[in-house]
């Protein structure tokens, strides 16, 4: 008898120990740093990552992806697709099934018009919503009942999770942003800055671009989470500053974009307090090559495909000896470090659509190059520098100011005045170059030189509509106020058409190689060169149990279940 | 004296309006974009339409007019009907002045972050100036003493040597190596009892070193060259001649002779303290003012930067009269009417 109510008392004490350990708050406090701080906790009147990111511990989306960039179901029970019905046959619409017993941190439950509001909200002409292009294409969205909401498309969308789907388009609440549509959204501080959300946590303080304080939601949907009581997220600094609070002084659980010299954060990490831990999402550093001529003398012609092919670039040879001059494992490992790793493709991941048609460019040839060009007839002159008909390889490029672009271009140039290309280097302020200023002449779109070099990526896991920016149509030009994506202006019917049968296609196979094709085209055409495959790089104390770096989404995404161990 | 004061005062006017016109253009016409710094992954059609919902799409003198009439006239209405807990006019639907980033309004930004600033920076003036003086005097008292070289020596570290450098030194040895002192400056403390105020000291004393550092050298040297100036000087000989002890020399007659030109200097750096110490802040993460603006900068954010800037010039044309009368008062050989 006694030792059977001993026996019966472990045998509790083990059943209970998971549950007491694990109840909420009971990890008490985590710091984070970010050192980019948040501007506003509304993605949709903020597209940067640190807005998103640090909004995602408040208000989420009705699904999102893991980090292997898995779709997994989070305010609904399951992911609608043609086979559960949840997708029309036609492919323009989707249905939504909310989970029930949902409640935003204010008691109240989380019903269908809180979805169809935001969709309205983001969609409202006046609002100047950053999250416009999830929603495109978008006919109605309408709640079938309480728990369902079905948005139709005006067109078939193989790929109809854009919506809502992810970390920069979360559900919020209606009766809090009620007031705060369209010409208003901007107006609403109090909710921008404090939005109710159905996450894990809830906003006591906010001050703009310095610092958050957060505490556990109590309406949260899982009792026994988030483990954390209170969150403090922390902004201002520099990334080596934020490295160091997180692995030398320990001030800080976590610490994101530690975007460092790969050889200081490895000397950071030997502290033995924290981690350095990197993701690999889409995100790759790359050249475009101009298929125009930027030649400042045709004026208005100037960059645009009437103005004519580009004098030496329109050589295949020519791009394809500048493509094996580079070593591309040494620009990683100067640059990037744990942080990025060499890349042929401009469309390197998720590993369904990933090629391996290009690999040979990962070893560097440049007797190679130097053969291709002499065969194409470029013949060195008195200084060099390779010539033919009296036009010069002589290239100049432009990238943005930052110090791993730089090193970049330095190893670059040394590797092509080894083949004979006379290299000027120019480096244009980030929020100059980025940024779409008309009356700039060194934007990206205007592409006013021979060769420039940046990184790029896209959101979630379907490549469609990144594949989709190098269509003929998608070339900046003055007619298009130098909108578009397609940087190298480069023009293919064969790869128009692709692009065309990958937006008509539903199965994902069939979409890979179409995928797969249209980067192996665009890569050995010479019309991008792929550089560096680039991860994020974040940082966590030892003592910080639970993180799954997520590259696909918020890096924020499982906070709910960290804790301290 | 009064006549003088009303005379510049008035002529602020104009001064400051051309400023603010200035400063206006120069952000505007810079190659500069607010949706610069979002993501490549939102298109240029959605960029478009952010811009216009920040109000790009009107001309530069529209712009410029809205400005004005926020800043000069609703400003200073909200903030009257706060202080008084009213609500004068049409106060609800009365545009502020609104950064683009945070979209909230850049007054209540500034006033978020005036106390972090106000407490490092100016405290770091403080200590700048109790320190620099009996530097600079026993300095010039004993020119080219051992003392005089030494406190030459680290005042020339101390101006030269830049806050990014001595601020990160002094976090890795006094964060990473010997763990004393926070690294990062916690903006959401309050000082409620003892231990909260040893812990704002602590997370204090670093970044009001660097900057007590670099202050105090430079006010040091003011400081003793002034001395210097004035310990050679009649009076000084006369006062000895009639069997005044060193002390009073020293202190009472040289000292305050020496003191006008300093205060000159002290007032006019007045200024800098409100616009924050941008290097510093940003080595400690202490985001004050000087980190909003740079931020600000970084981001395109027009409005703010807009504001910012035109408040320091109102502050820096401020304390220039303020220096001036203050000559007039403590010299009285200086009269201006």
């Amino acid at each position: 008898m006694k030792i059977k109510t001993i026996l019966m008392g472990a045998a509790a004490a083990v059943a209970l120990a998971p549950a007491a350990f694990a109840g909420r708050g009971d990890s008490g406090h985590v710091n984070i740093i970010f050192w980019q701080a948040a501007s506003i906790l509304n993605p949709y009147l903020s597209g940067g990552t640190k807005d998103v990111f640090s909004s995602s511990m408040i208000i989420e989306p009705l699904a999102r992806y893991d980090e292997n960039g898995n779709m997994v179901p989070w305010l609904v029970d399951t992911i609608p697709t043609v086979a559960n019905g949840g997708v029309s046959e036609d492919l323009t619409s989707i249905t939504w099934k909310l989970k029930s017993g949902v409640k935003w941190s204010d008691g109240s439950a989380l019903t269908s018009a809180d979805v169809v509001f935001t969709a309205n909200y983001c969609m409202d002409p006046a609002g100047g919503c950053q999250q416009l292009a999830k929603f495109a294409d978008i006919a109605s969205v309408e709640a079938l009942d309480d728990m369902t909401v079905k948005i139709t498309f005006n067109k078939a969308k193989p790929f109809p999770y854009g919506p809502m789907v992810g970390s920069q388009t979360p559900v919020i609440q209606q009766a809090q942003f009620k007031d705060c549509v369209g010409i208003k959204a901007p107006e609403c501080t109090a909710q921008n800055f404090g939005p109710i959300g159905t996450g894990p946590f809830v906003v006591t303080d906010f001050k703009a671009n310095d610092v958050i304080a957060l505490v556990a939601n109590p309406n949260y949907r899982d009792a026994a989470k988030p483990a954390f009581a209170s969150v403090t997220l922390k902004g201002g600094g520099d990334a080596a500053a934020a490295a160091r609070s997180v692995l030398e002084t320990g001030e800080f659980d976590y610490g994101w974009n530690l975007q460092v010299d790969p050889a200081i954060l490895k000397q950071m990490a030997s502290a033995g307090k924290g981690q350095v831990v990197s993701a690999f999402g889409t995100s790759v550093e790359r050249f475009m090559i101009n298929a125009t001529n930027p030649d400042p003398a045709l004026g208005d012609k100037r960059g645009t495909v009437e103005g004519g092919p580009h004098p030496y670039l329109s050589d295949p040879a020519v791009r394809k000896a500048l493509s094996m001059a580079i070593d591309r494992q040494v620009i990683s490992d100067v640059g990037y470090g744990a942080a990025g790793k060499p890349t042929c493709n401009v469309l390197p991941a998720p590993a369904i659509y990933a090629s391996t048609a290009n690999d040979s460019c990962l070893v560097q040839d440049i007797a190679g190059a130097n053969k291709m060009l002499d065969d194409a007839g470029w013949a060195r002159g008195s200084d060099g520098i390779r010539a033919k008909n009296g036009v010069r390889i002589s290239i100049l490029y432009q990238t943005s100011t930052n110090a791993v672009r730089q090193d970049t271009q330095a190893l670059v140039k040394q590797w092509w005045n080894e083949i004979g290309v006379e290299v000027e280097l120019k480096n244009i302020s980030a929020s100059v170059f980025f940024g779409g200023d008309q009356s700039s002449p060194d934007t990206f779109q205007k592409f006013f030189s021979d060769v420039e070099m940046y990184t790029n990526n896209f959101d979630g896991t379907d490549p469609e509509a990144y594949m989709g920016g190098w269509v003929c149509s998608e070339a900046p030009t003055p007619a298009n106020n130098w909108l578009g994506a397609n940087m190298p202006r480069y023009c293919n019917p064969a790869y128009d058409a692709l692009s065309a049968e990958m937006s008509g296609t539903g199965d994902l196979n069939e979409r890979a190689r179409l995928a797969k094709t249209m980067n192996d085209m665009l890569i050995q055409d010479g019309a991008i060169i792929a550089l560096v495959h680039r991860g994020n790089v974040s940082a966590h104390a030892n003592s910080l149990a639970g993180v799954k770096l997520n590259p696909w989404d918020s890096e924020l995404w499982n906070i709910a279940d960290w804790s301290r161990n | 004296m009064l006549n003088y004061t009303m005379r510049r005062l008035l002529f602020t006017i104009p001064t400051l309006l051309f400023i603010s016109l200035i400063i206006f253009l120069l952000l505007d016409l810079a190659p500069n974009d607010p949706t610069g710094d979002l993501p490549l992954t939102i298109p240029p059609e959605v960029r478009e339409k952010i811009r216009i919902s920040l109000g790009l799409g009107e001309p530069i003198w529209v712009r410029y007019l809205l400005w004005c009439n926020q800043f000069f006239i609703n400003e200073p209405l909200n903030m009257l009907g706060h202080m008084f807990n009213t609500c004068i006019g049409d106060c609800e639907n009365r545009l502020r002045v609104s950064s683009w980033s945070t979209r909230s309004p850049v007054g209540d930004l500034i006033a978020e972050r005036m106390p972090q600033t106000l407490w490092v920076v100016g405290m770091s003036y403080v200590i700048g100036i109790l320190i620099a003086i009996p530097i600079g005097v026993y300095s010039a008292y004993r020119q080219y003493s051992w003392f005089d070289q030494a406190g030459t020596f680290v005042s020339m570290v101390g101006f030269s040597v830049p806050t990014f450098f001595t601020g990160v030194l002094m976090i890795v040895i006094f964060s990473v190596n010997l763990g004393w002192f926070p690294s990062k400056y916690d903006t959401l403390h309050v000082v409620t009892d003892w231990d909260s105020f040893v812990f704002q000291v602590r997370q204090s004393i670093m970044p009001v070193s660097v900057l007590a550092l670099f202050n105090a050298s430079q006010i040091s040297r003011f400081m003793r060259a002034s001395m210097l100036d004035n310990l050679n000087q009649d009076y000084v000989r006369t006062a000895r001649a009639k069997g005044m002890t060193e002390q009073v020399v020293v202190l009472v007659h040289v000292l305050r002779n020496s003191l006008i030109p300093v205060v000159t200097v002290i007032a006019l750096g007045v200024p800098q303290v409100f616009g924050g110490a941008i290097i510093t802040e940003q080595v400690f993460s202490i985001n004050g003012l000087g980190a909003l603006l740079i931020l600000g900068i970084q981001g395109a954010d027009i409005p703010l930067v807009q504001t910012l800037t035109f408040i320091f010039a109102v502050l820096i044309v401020m304390f220039n009269l303020i220096a001036d009368v203050l000559y007039g008062i403590l010299d009285p050989r200086i009269r201006y009417d």
